[in-house]
């Protein structure tokens, strides 16, 4: 004679799986639906835009909103802008950014905890703050109204993040596969080049997306800081109050599908790092 | 190929209030294979990576085949290494691994080839060569690690713990294998490890290092039977050497322990009536069930059978003593049995500073 069996525990392991579908499904959602639907209004008729009831599903696609919106004045310049600031930003980031992060992951020098707490400190500083002496500051020096000067504003806001990212990064490389390539022969700079690097790529993609994506949507500094020559969403905002509803759509689908396709290019190197952790 | 020359090295980590390395010396025949034995914190890596130039010393000097390298960055110094994590580089194929110091050493190319291929023969990595470390066993890439280290013509190769994260039979295994390849290539080597077996089995000479000194150095047999003090024979031997306190009698004749006496050694003459540790490893004492003259009473504590022996624990005067059994010995827990101890066998230590008696 058997026992009967308690299935109470594997019916909980069941029910706990489902609701956890049911989270991820619902997370999802709270993501998608918005990109969604300002996708749809891009896509649509300027006509289809305001019956009533709006149909949900993509029965009247048209490019006629999307082509409106680009040739608009100042919005293809403000597109050109944007790329130049972003990538711009990208580099001055990585140039100053991963050489600190490399110091603050192998070196133990004075005063490492104090600096690491300053650097967060830019971020404390509200943009508004930063970006009024700064303009001034740019006006003195004619770099005012230029992409240098966003460029600039945006490496010292990404600068802090870039750090810490790629101080953490270096920390998952292991020190003595470093000190293999310096025993085998390697100068420091050719151990940092031929093994560092390759292995802490891809949290450094990782990085980069945070960059990118920062100056991509900030627009309070890029506001500030040019007149003529407006990064996409400054633009965007200086013309939103007076433009019609179509218009906005077709704006907010510009300014998010650029940093989708930047996210899904880099998504690779971010699976390859916590692939093996995380899937 | 070259000798090793460390002379007076001091190295004390920053923060921390002890030496790491307390004024050591040691002389490495060219050819010679030393292993520096001792448990976490001995200071025995960071030697090994002063060596390797890894680790920069506070003072003292390291000298390599006549040249002083005590400064010098590791790239200048000709070494090569196997580290204990491996340290396979893991975005590179094995091929690009093994072959890699000759890469930076700019040597031609059809040379690095042959090398690489003969590595990878010696160490059965041939059909591996073209995967990823990713995709070998540990095993496989601790042989990737030694394969990249013999390529080299190195002066000096350094191994620190390379067998310890191989489980059991792959270390008893590679023990062997590790041991036949150095021995064919001839090169000095320094081989750091906790493990009192495989120092026992690899070196040339050992030198045993307790708080960043080293507590003796010698061929390993002799560090085997005749511990410099109650540290060493402590910590090699499986099971440790057991020590007990006994006294030696006003003629120097005999020890005494206890109510019980024993034939003392005669390097004991010279040191009657006085307090001594005896030292006394487990397979020197003989077992029996019936007394022999001079033997001494134990009472059985613990009977384990090994197999190829029978490991007891027993009690003398109060000391608790492993002994070593023949594998017919029957006994049980509770039982009095004799241990007969063979004079030539026991070594005598001071009370007080643990040092081995020398007969004056």
């Amino acid at each position: 004679m058997s026992t009967p069996v308690d299935t109470t525990p594997i019916a909980r392991q069941k029910r706990n799986r489902f609701l956890l579908q049911a989270a991820c499904i619902a997370v999802s959602l709270f993501m998608l639906i918005p990109i969604y639907l300002i996708s749809l209004a891009a896509l649509s008729t300027r006509d289809s835009l305001n019956q009533f009831p709006l149909s949900l599903l993509p029965t009247n696609l048209s490019v006629e909103t999307l082509n409106a919106f680009l040739g608009s004045t100042g919005i293809f310049g403000a597109l050109g802008n944007s790329l130049i600031v972003g990538l711009g930003t990208l580099l001055f980031a990585a140039i100053i950014g991963v050489p600190a992060g490399y110091a603050i992951a192998r070196y133990s020098f004075k005063g490492k905890d104090p600096y690491q707490l300053f650097l967060l400190f830019t971020r404390a500083l509200p943009i508004v703050v930063l970006s009024v002496p700064l303009a001034r500051l740019f006006l003195t020096v004619d770099i005012y109204d230029t992409t240098y000067a966003v460029i600039l504003l945006h490496t010292a806001l990404a600068l802090p993040t870039t750090i810490l990212i790629s101080a953490s990064v270096f920390l998952s490389v292991p020190i003595d596969v470093e000190e293999a390539a310096r025993l085998f022969g390697c100068t420091p700079l050719g151990a940092f080049g031929r093994v560092v690097l390759p292995m802490a790529l891809p949290g450094l993609a990782a990085a980069s997306i945070f960059t990118f994506v920062m100056s991509w949507n900030e627009v309070l500094g890029a506001s500030i800081l040019t007149l003529d020559h407006r990064t996409l969403p400054a633009q965007v905002l200086s013309s939103l109050s007076d433009s019609p509803l179509a218009y906005r759509f077709a704006g907010g689908f510009a300014l998010v599908i650029p940093s989708i396709i930047f996210i899904a290019l880099m998504r690779r190197y971010l699976t390859n790092m916590w692939g093996s952790t995380i899937r | 190929m070259a000798d090793i020359q460390i002379s007076n090295l001091v190295k004390t980590y920053p923060g921390g209030s002890e030496r790491a390395t307390d004024d050591v010396s040691l002389q490495i025949q060219d050819g010679e294979f030393t292993v520096l034995l001792g448990p976490s914190g001995c200071g025995k890596t960071t030697l090994l990576r002063m060596i390797a130039g890894l680790e920069l010393p506070d003072s003292g000097s390291i000298a390599i085949g006549g040249r002083d390298v005590t400064y010098l960055p590791p790239n200048k110094r000709n070494l090569s290494m196997v580290f204990q994590s491996y340290a396979v580089f893991p975005h590179r194929k094995v091929r690009y691994n093994i072959g890699f110091g000759l890469r930076m050493a700019k040597v031609p190319a059809e040379e690095i080839e042959r090398k690489v291929q003969w590595a990878a023969d010696l160490l059965q990595l041939g059909p591996y060569l073209d995967r990823l470390p990713a995709n070998l066993s540990g095993g496989q890439r601790q042989r990737v690690a030694v394969a990249r280290a013999i390529v080299m013509d190195a002066d000096v190769l350094l191994m620190d713990e390379p067998l310890s994260n191989l489980d059991a039979l792959l270390r008893l295994t590679f023990r062997s294998e590790l041991k036949k390849i150095v021995q064919d290539l001839g090169t000095t080597t320094v081989y750091v490890t906790h493990d009192q077996s495989e120092a026992l089995s690899l070196g040339d000479q050992v030198a045993v290092m307790r708080k960043g000194r080293i507590a003796q150095l010698g061929d390993p047999l002799d560090v085997y039977d005749a511990p410099a003090d109650r540290f060493v024979g402590g910590f090699i031997g499986s099971p440790p050497m057991n020590f007990m306190d006994a006294a030696v009698s006003h003629d120097g004749g005999t020890l005494v322990l206890g109510e019980q006496q024993l034939m003392a050694p005669s390097i004991l003459r010279s040191f009657a009536g006085r307090d001594v540790l005896l030292g006394v490893r487990a397979e020197n004492v003989t077992v029996r069930n019936e007394r022999s003259s001079g033997d001494v009473a134990a009472t059985v504590l613990v009977v384990e059978p090994m197999g190829s022996t029978i490991l007891l624990t027993v009690e003398v005067d109060g000391h608790t003593l492993k002994v070593q059994a023949p594998p017919t010995f029957r006994t049980a827990p509770h039982k009095t049995i004799w241990l007969g101890f063979a004079p030539n066998t026991m070594r005598v230590y001071d009370r007080e500073t643990s040092m081995a008696l020398e007969a004056k």
